[in-house]
């Protein structure tokens, strides 16, 4: 019997008029690497923040580990807009904020870096260990809490070695080469124990040895954090390389899933990517 | 560059704070001949509480609100109310009479002040529930108008018996020393640095730098605004209520909207996110301001009447120095540092080395 960490029920977001991601049902097990790709626009990133609970969709629902904890149907205005399908199936509303969904254990890293840019590489890590302080604000304003303090520290010390980051602790988190940002964004990620990773584009803007080594480092980092990792990525050969299954989108409804080599010869995607011929259509 | 050791540092801080203490003490004990300077140095040290808990707001949690001067007429009024000896009040509401219950109240000072902040940390955690929702501008906007409010509350006829509506309050026992004034504006400022370097400190610096990716980190973005917006209010209570020891008669047109502005100006001109650039920044504008004077009054060199000089000119000397400051130091004087003593150290370092290297430079010409 597997084990299912994330699944999305008839996920539908619709801006308005239009319908970034249609009728989305998909799972990912424990333990899984899954990664979704599409062409620009295809919603994958409004996906990930449907997830995430920055966008509330307009139907359907997510389920994390067994439980529901998102779930929403067109009201008001959208009951009149949906342009979407299953409408009526999820009449129960959830709605958790992101840093609720959070502390769940699911984590994730953004498709354009958002560090927190004049802060340390050390402070960058450490704030994501304060969602679990224990103290109140005046414990921790008085240094009452020393030693869970300590431990904070501590243990983002630690998670800096393991990322090869220890060396840059002190210095300005925007001072980095491109690709420490993104394993920075990565360790903070992490700093939060998450089980289940969102990685959006890792490998957007490294070079070819950088993603190279990528598909190491995911392996390394899901071994010894037990992690479940979705991503979304372009780099084909980090894809089919690194990924147990695949999903593909297009214009917000999803054409194909199964393994990489059934992906890479299914003739939906590759016209997805290619685009049809004229006298073939 | 040679940094100094923690212990030079401590006996640096150590012989300066000993030195303001000393200063104070002197000018303390002949209070008529320095009333003047007196008075500047408790404004500057109540402006740099308001100050700082400003930058806490807009420098550290990037919240840019503009109701300062609403929350500190909330505590300005709660001191006076109950301060002004019980014997003297008849005297002050002798036009509509107080509100029965409180013709006797009175606290001492530190309870009123602490009484006072509390009430306005209160009315911030209401204030925040619609507020903190909005965002940049919109929050500024929104600060402003609930400022706007309060004061218009508090000279309103209806409360004419608890606030004495347009004719003010007075009689309000002053402060008994200077040294007290400082003492209080550094407790606060002590407090909130505490604050900003706790673990909350943390959180709202990310909220500061990145809303979506604070709230990713698991931070709840509403309730760490919330926090750090009562506890803005809370010490912007606190020094509303100074100002009103300081000033010893208060009304609500002290608590207009270019109160507000003042606290901005000394928040930008300090530097924003920099606590120290806050205090130095109160300072200097309060003084400014004072030491700017000659320009009001007529100047005559040899019987030429030179022109402009008149009441007024100050200001618009005061706002072209501001000016220059903006241009040429465009986040602040401090910017986001903090001042230290390493900083004043390698910034006489480099001072004698140019000096060094332009002797180098001409003796090397001089040889040639």
């Amino acid at each position: 019997m597997t084990d299912t960490v994330l699944k999305l029920n008839d996920v539908t977001m619709q801006f308005g008029g239009v319908v970034a991601v249609n009728n989305l049902s998909m799972h990912v097990d424990r333990g899984e690497i899954v990664a979704i790709i599409g062409p620009n626009g295809a919603g994958k990133t409004t996906a990930f923040n449907v997830i995430t609970g920055v966008y509330a969709p307009t139907n359907g629902s997510v389920e994390f580990c067994g439980k529901t904890v998102i779930s929403n149907c067109p009201q008001g205005k959208m009951r009149k807009l949906y342009a979407g399908e299953n409408i009526g199936s999820y009449d129960q509303i959830v709605r958790k904020t992101p840093d609720r969904i959070t502390k769940l254990g699911i984590a994730r890293t953004f498709q354009n870096i958002r560090l927190f840019k004049s802060l340390t590489v050390f402070e960058n890590v450490l704030i994501a260990r304060h969602m679990n302080i224990r103290a109140n604000l005046f414990a921790a304003a008085f240094m009452l809490n020393r030693q869970e303090d300590q431990k904070m520290r501590r243990e983002t010390d630690e998670l800096l070695n393991i990322l090869d980051l220890y060396d840059v602790r002190d210095e300005i988190s925007s001072s980095l080469p491109y690709g420490k940002q993104r394993r920075l964004e990565i360790a903070r990620a992490l700093a939060t124990e998450p089980s289940l990773l969102l990685l959006d584009e890792p490998a957007a803007g490294m070079n070819p040895q950088e993603t190279n080594e990528l598909t190491g480092f995911i392996h390394r980092l899901k071994e010894e954090f037990h992690l479940t990792v979705l991503m979304i990525e372009h780099h084909m050969n980090l894809v089919m390389e690194i990924s147990d299954r695949i999903y593909v989108l297009d214009f917000g409804k999803l054409i194909a899933a199964g393994t990489p080599e059934k992906i890479q010869n299914d003739q939906r995607v590759i016209d997805a990517y290619l685009g049809v011929a004229e006298d073939e259509q | 560059m040679k940094t100094l050791d923690k212990k030079t540092n401590y006996i640096l801080s150590a012989v300066f704070a000993g030195l303001v203490v000393a200063i104070l003490v002197f000018m303390d004990s002949d209070r008529a001949a320095y009333s003047y300077p007196l008075a500047i140095l408790q404004r500057s040290a109540i402006y740099a509480v308001v100050a700082v808990a400003m930058n806490l707001l807009t420098g550290f949690t990037g919240l840019f609100s503009l109701g300062q001067a609403g929350f500190m007429a909330i505590g300005a009024y709660t001191v006076a109310i109950l301060t002004i000896p019980v014997a003297q009040r008849p005297a002050v509401y002798y036009i509509n009479g107080i509100a029965e219950p409180l013709a006797e109240a009175s606290a001492p000072l530190w309870a009123a002040l602490i009484l006072g902040g509390l009430l306005a940390a209160f009315m911030g955690f209401l204030i925040g529930y619609p507020v903190l929702r909005l965002k940049s501008d919109y929050l500024a906007i929104a600060t402003l108008g609930f400022s706007e409010i309060i004061r218009a509350f508090i000279a309103a006829p209806m409360l004419d018996k608890v606030t004495n509506g347009s004719y003010g309050l007075k009689s309000i026992p002053g402060f008994p020393s200077t040294l007290m004034v400082f003492l209080v504006a550094a407790l606060c400022i002590f407090l909130m640095i505490l604050v900003i370097r706790s673990s909350y400190g943390r959180a709202f610096k990310a909220i500061r730098e990145d809303e979506i990716a604070a709230e990713s980190m698991g931070i709840n973005l509403f309730k760490h605004k919330q926090m750090a917006f009562v506890i803005s209010c809370f010490f912007t209570g606190i020094s509303g209520g100074m100002l009103a020891v300081f000033m010893r008669s208060i009304d609500s047109k002290t608590f207009q909207i270019g109160l507000t502005y003042d606290i901005l100006l000394i928040v930008v001109l300090g530097g924003i996110g920099s606590i120290t650039g806050s205090i130095l920044g109160s300072f200097l504008m309060t003084a400014g301001r004072e030491w700017l004077r000659f320009f009001d009054d007529p100047l005559v060199i040899g019987g030429f009447s030179v022109p402009l000089f008149r009441s007024g000119f100050r200001m618009v000397i005061f706002s072209l120095i501001l000016m220059t400051v903006v241009l040429y130091y465009r986040k602040g004087l401090l910017g986001n540092r903090e001042f230290s003593w390493n900083g004043i150290y390698a910034f006489l370092q480099r001072l004698v080395q140019k000096g060094k290297h332009k002797k180098g430079g001409k003796e090397a010409k001089s040889h040639d």
